[in-house]
């Protein structure tokens, strides 16, 4: 399908190529983005394309997202690191140069902003990555908080795109021979396919693989030239949102928002061991409390029994059919052949193998507690 | 005037088709409601003997991402179901108009399905429907 873009609809600058690669593209935070491909015949051979098949071609070999829409800065100035400090519970002045680090912005009542990662790129320089649809409010509230000497420079003429799976580290040696030597979280500016790009070992999927951020006057050589490694096909929204939930990671704005605490999220490994002392973050006073005596709720994976998926906004029933929570993310996972969902439910009924039910289309259907991940990461240590 | 040919397809404003074979009806999803909805993990259809009016919600597809309800396109009631699909909803991609039908009715007016669209006004409405 080739439906005209809207004119309110933003592109990024892999629009054409997206196109000629057979998307369907469909509106997303602002965006015309790729949903999933029908991919022309040389590249169909390699996947067939459509959410099933570009979820598993991520899982078998590689996969290439344009992920253009999430928002790039730069955080600049010799106190960048103290400053993104006191709107985040993480350890940012603790993280080394070349290294990447997942985070939390934080309001005063404890609730989740947004979640973006950070890298320290070298002294007084930090990059940061935030998503699409909370971009704006992100370097609004970033930038309100800066101190003299402190700027935040959002980058709006580079494009981001993210090549995952087990097969990805071999595919980006071959044009990126030092892109072996970083390890999960590491980042280095280093030169893609003879391009100056920004290259971070990490990504949404569980799998091995690379962020890359790359001018956007070259992110079509760049996409080009990672497209003819003949391990990688594109990929689309679909399966990143898959992909994504199979290894348990939240997306903002369905498991994560302004109303949901790290504490309850399952992401107090965010808040630095120094950040326990100092306290210095916004909400840390009700994130302090949930930590020492518990939240109320917890986010939970689930696995209902049989085939229906339980999608976002079904209620998680307790064992006696009283409502205990509500679904948050759902949908039927490529790589268990099954439906997975999380949500959150009563911090007493958190506990993995919990049975419950999730109520879909008016019927309760069994349902019980799982570990997340439900598929195993594979990053490179 | 002739009954409807039982090879003849129609289709409905909800991208549901019907073929007629006496007062039997096949109903399925079209081909291009297989294509738009992608693939299909999970398919659920009414129970055998439930009555239906026309337009009801009868019977559930479930892309990886998204539910969709199918509806009865007839009033009738169910005779048949098509477990294969349940079994395996890729079929209904491979062939929604054939081998992934969904499920058959014996219907209250077997007339009635004069009022749905033929293939070419189907084909027709769709050029206006992506316009």
């Amino acid at each position: 399908m080739s439906d005209p873009t809207p004119a309110d609809l933003l592109t990024t600058p892999l629009d054409a190529w997206h196109r000629a690669n057979g998307a369907r593209m469909v509106a997303f935070a602002g965006y015309a983005m790729p949903v999933q491909y029908a991919p022309p015949p040389e590249l169909a051979a390699r996947c067939r394309g459509g959410v099933l098949a570009e979820h598993l071609q991520c899982r078998s070999a590689a996969a290439l997202f344009d992920v253009s829409h999430m928002g790039q800065a730069w955080l600049t100035g010799r106190g960048a690191a103290a400053a993104l400090e006191r709107l985040v519970p993480g350890d940012i002045a603790g993280l080394a140069p070349g290294q990447q680090r997942y985070t939390l912005l934080t309001n005063g009542s404890g609730g989740i902003i947004d979640d973006l990662m950070v890298a320290n790129i070298e002294a007084g320089r930090l990059f940061l990555v935030v998503n699409a649809s909370r971009k704006h409010d992100d370097f609004a509230h970033i930038a309100a908080a800066l101190p003299a000497g402190v700027q935040l420079e959002p980058l709006a003429d580079r494009a981001l795109l993210a090549l995952q799976g087990p097969a990805a580290a071999a595919a980006m040696a071959r044009l990126c021979p030092p892109s072996e030597g970083l390890t999960f979280l590491g980042v280095a500016a280093l030169p893609v396919a003879g391009i100056d790009c920004l290259v971070s070992r990490s990504g949404y999927t569980g799998e091995d693989g690379f962020e890359i951020s790359v001018p956007a006057h070259r992110a079509v050589a760049l996409a080009d030239a990672l497209l003819h490694q003949h391990e990688v096909a594109p990929a689309g929204l679909g399966a990143r949102d898959s992909l994504r939930l199979e290894a348990g990671l939240c997306l903002y704005g369905a498991d994560i928002d302004e109303t949901t605490t790290p504490v309850e999220a399952g992401l107090s490994w965010t808040i630095g061991k120094r950040r326990r002392q100092d306290w210095g973050f916004p909400g840390a006073a009700t994130i302090r409390v949930q930590m020492e005596s518990g939240p109320a709720r917890r986010r939970v994976g689930l696995r209902p029994e049989g085939r229906a998926p339980a999608r976002a906004g079904a209620p998680i029933l307790d064992a006696a059919g009283a409502e205990a929570g509500c679904v948050t993310s759902g949908l039927f996972s490529p790589s268990l052949n099954a439906p997975i969902a999380m949500g959150y439910v009563q911090a007493a009924l958190a506990k993995s193998g919990t049975p419950l039910a999730v109520q879909v289309r008016g019927t309760a259907l069994p349902a019980a507690t799982a570990r997340l991940p439900f598929v195993p990461h594979r990053y490179v240590a | 005037m002739p009954a409807t040919p039982a090879s003849e397809i129609r289709y409905s404003r909800d991208h549901e088709w019907v073929r007629l074979d006496g007062d039997i009806a096949t109903i399925g999803i079209s081909d291009h409601a297989q294509e738009a909805l992608g693939d299909l993990v999970f398919v659920e259809l009414p129970a055998i003997d439930r009555t239906l009016e026309a337009g009801e919600a009868c019977a559930v597809v479930e892309s990886v991402k998204a539910a969709s309800d199918v509806f009865a396109p007839l009033a009738g009631k169910v005779v048949e179901t098509n477990q294969s699909a349940v079994d395996d909803p890729a079929v209904v991609n491979a062939d929604a108009e054939g081998e992934g039908w969904l499920f058959r009715m014996e219907l209250d007016d077997p007339e009635a399905v004069e009022a749905l669209m033929d293939a070419a006004a189907y084909a027709s409405f769709l050029e206006e429907e992506g316009a």
